[in-house]
């Protein structure tokens, strides 16, 4: 099918220069994006089933977005020179911009939590007493004001903090796809495709992720599942799930239909070197499989016994994690997995356990996120207005 | 010192509070002010004393049909350039074309130290090496992604990495099409051929230039009108690397095959 590819690669071109780290990077953020939006359609467009959900969801997103840099940091050649790219930033860059856009993007989604947990704070700055009393008025800023006027002013500019975030996140988000879509060198990484591929596939992973969370923290807390907010997310995890595979399926059929010069080296990166990944991972386990189950609940949501479709969606939520995480691996590894020269292809790249830039790494960096939503829990609840029996108050 | 004696006495200290802010801040704003007029990418330190960049336009020439595939240039120049092991400034492929067949094309430790004979079973007509270096690109992906504006161009045309401005994100590594950049393992800063720019600038010619002992490669400068190399490239055939890309190189080659990239 594929033309014998003579293995001829620029000698430079052996090293994988963008590693493990880097496909870090845009799994953590799409997490972030995909966990903001879920907050945003309660917060923003009064979606009610996504209540239970709205404070949490705004919690992940933080916590994700604190440690969405260390991949970065981690991978940079002197870290200690990162702030020159908001020092002395080169506008021409689709990089320059990440420090500018991250910065802001970090402080509206702090002043959204603030707003969310604003009245949370006063209340417990108000019952404890001792070091928890002065850390908790340190977090209420002085304002200590919880009359009905004030929610109703908080209410207003978390809509606003939240209006202004979704484009925010998108960017953030989208700005990674468009870092990749926008080298001329690599063909492909090259499609004006790609930002919108990576900021479906966030939501994807957003949804997921919040999920599987919201799953388990409701089994640790012994409060029931709401039934109405895992068959809303269900519904929006298969329209976004359906939008990202078929944009990333339309992007190889037209490649392949048009047979242009790229697909020779494209077809067969596809179908040997990223074969288990991208055939298996990204297409079949990870996609065919949770766009059946997650149709079924869908489709039968009415019929569906609680356990079942709690079952179903948490299956096809991890499924779809790791495949947003293989669709990371393949379009960053596999970009590299080829050399310029257009002849030949470098060994698989298998991160080392221990290295620098290795997978102890990449798994303690994505382990923080959770141990910061342990914390954040811990301080500032994020379930409290649910009752035992998961009743709204 | 301020004549109110209800403040606390800091006569022992060698400057006050308020001089001490005074004059820091003017340091401050004085060390901007130097940061804007010092000219983008200074080559102070690097070029000749009485070097003008103004007055040079660098151009560089590969006839392909001369090159006899020794090495001997890979080596001048890791050793000018103290180049690590493993990564290139320069290198040189060697094509074998059958008749109506996939060209085989190597380039064992960048030809570094010349190539072995063919031993492939192929019915060869069409064989020839192509030396490759930076291509000093004048619309340069390599410059344009860099986020930190490590990467430059002179203004004599050549396209430099400032190491100790680089975070080394290889954001420059990927965009080059060429694949003349790599990460210094040594630095890990971003690292590339520089021209010998501390040898062009004080009138001597590149290490590859230099040692090449077929003349197939040669230097040229746009403003010198009576330069050779601008001859050719004015009367001659000359094609650049991959010009569909638009990146404008300004290293040129006689005698290239469509197969090459």
């Amino acid at each position: 099918m594929f033309p014998e590819l003579t293995g001829y690669l620029f000698p430079n071109d052996v090293h994988i220069h963008w590693s493990l780290m880097i496909v870090m990077y845009p799994y953590i953020t799409g997490l972030v994006a995909g966990a903001f939006l879920v907050s945003s359609l309660y917060h923003v467009f009064g979606r009610e089933e996504f209540k239970p959900l709205g404070r949490f969801a705004l919690a992940t997103a933080l916590c994700f977005l604190a440690v969405a840099g260390l991949p970065l940091l981690n991978h940079l050649g002197h870290p200690e020179r990162a702030l020159n790219i908001v020092v002395t930033p080169n506008f021409t860059s689709a990089m320059a911009g990440f420090g500018i856009l991250y910065a802001s993007y970090f402080v509206v989604l702090l002043f959204e939590v603030w707003f969310v947990f604003r009245v949370d704070i006063i209340d417990t700055a108000a019952r404890s007493r001792g070091l928890k009393r002065r850390l908790f008025a340190t977090l209420a800023l002085g304002v200590y004001d919880t009359s009905l006027e004030a929610r109703e002013i908080d209410r207003k500019i978390i809509r606003i903090l939240a209006a202004i975030g979704i484009p925010m996140a998108c960017l953030l988000h989208g700005y990674v796809g468009f870092l990749f879509g926008a080298i001329k060198a690599n063909p492909w990484w090259s499609t004006p495709l790609m930002p919108v591929i990576f900021l479906f596939s966030a939501m994807v992973s957003g949804i997921a992720l919040l999920i599987v969370l919201y799953q388990v923290a409701m089994k640790l807390k012994g409060m029931p599942i709401d039934r109405r907010a895992i068959s809303a997310m269900a519904r929006w995890l298969w329209l976004f799930m359906i939008m990202s595979l078929t944009l990333e399926l339309l992007e190889i059929m037209m490649l392949a239909y048009e047979r242009a010069e790229e697909w020779e080296v494209i077809g067969h990166l596809l179908t040997h070197q990223l074969s288990f990944s991208f055939i298996s991972l990204q297409m079949v386990g990870g996609g065919l499989i949770p766009l059946i189950l997650l149709g079924i609940v869908v489709i039968m949501d009415r019929y569906m016994d609680d356990r079942i479709r709690n079952t179903l969606t948490m299956v096809s939520s991890l499924l779809l994690l790791l495949q947003v995480l293989a669709m990371r691996w393949n379009v960053v590894i596999g970009g590299q997995m080829f050399s310029k020269s257009m002849m030949g292809f470098r060994e698989a790249y298998v991160p080392g356990m221990f290295e620098k830039e290795g997978i102890l790494a990449a798994a303690v960096i994505l382990f923080i996120p959770f141990v910061l939503l342990v914390i954040f829990e811990k301080v500032l609840p994020t379930f409290r207005h649910l009752d035992q029996r998961g009743e709204l108050t | 010192m301020a004549p109110d004696d209800t403040r606390p006495d800091r006569s022992h200290y060698p400057i006050s509070r308020r001089q001490f802010l005074h004059r820091s801040g003017a340091a401050f704003a004085g060390g901007m002010v130097i940061a804007l007029i010092l000219p983008e990418g200074s080559s102070a330190g690097v070029a000749g004393a009485d070097y003008d960049w103004d007055r040079h336009r660098w151009v560089y020439l590969i006839d392909t049909t001369k090159c006899i595939g020794c090495g001997a240039c890979v080596r001048a120049c890791r050793a000018e350039n103290a180049v690590p092991q493993g990564n290139y400034r320069t290198w040189v492929e060697r094509y074998e074309i059958p008749p109506e067949a996939e060209p085989y094309v190597d380039s064992p430790s960048g030809g570094e130290h010349g190539f072995d004979p063919v031993t492939t079973s192929m019915n060869v007509r069409k064989a020839f090496f192509v030396p490759k270096l930076c291509n000093h690109c004048k619309a340069t992906p390599c410059i344009q992604v860099c986020p930190v504006g490590a990467s430059f161009a002179t203004h004599d045309g050549v396209v430099l990495v400032d190491g100790e401005h680089c975070i080394g994100c290889g954001y420059c590594v990927q965009a080059c099409p060429y694949g003349s950049r790599f990460i210094n393992p040594e630095t890990r800063t971003a690292d590339k051929c520089t021209l010998c720019y501390h040898r062009i600038t004080k009138g001597l010619k590149t290490a590859c230039i230099k040692i090449c002992p077929v003349g197939a490669r040669r230097l040229g400068d746009r403003e010198n009108p009576d330069d050779p190399v601008i001859e050719i490239l004015a009367t001659s055939r000359v094609e650049v690397l991959q010009p569909e890309l638009l990146t404008r190189p300004k290293c040129f080659y006689l005698g290239l095959d469509m197969e090459v990239r």
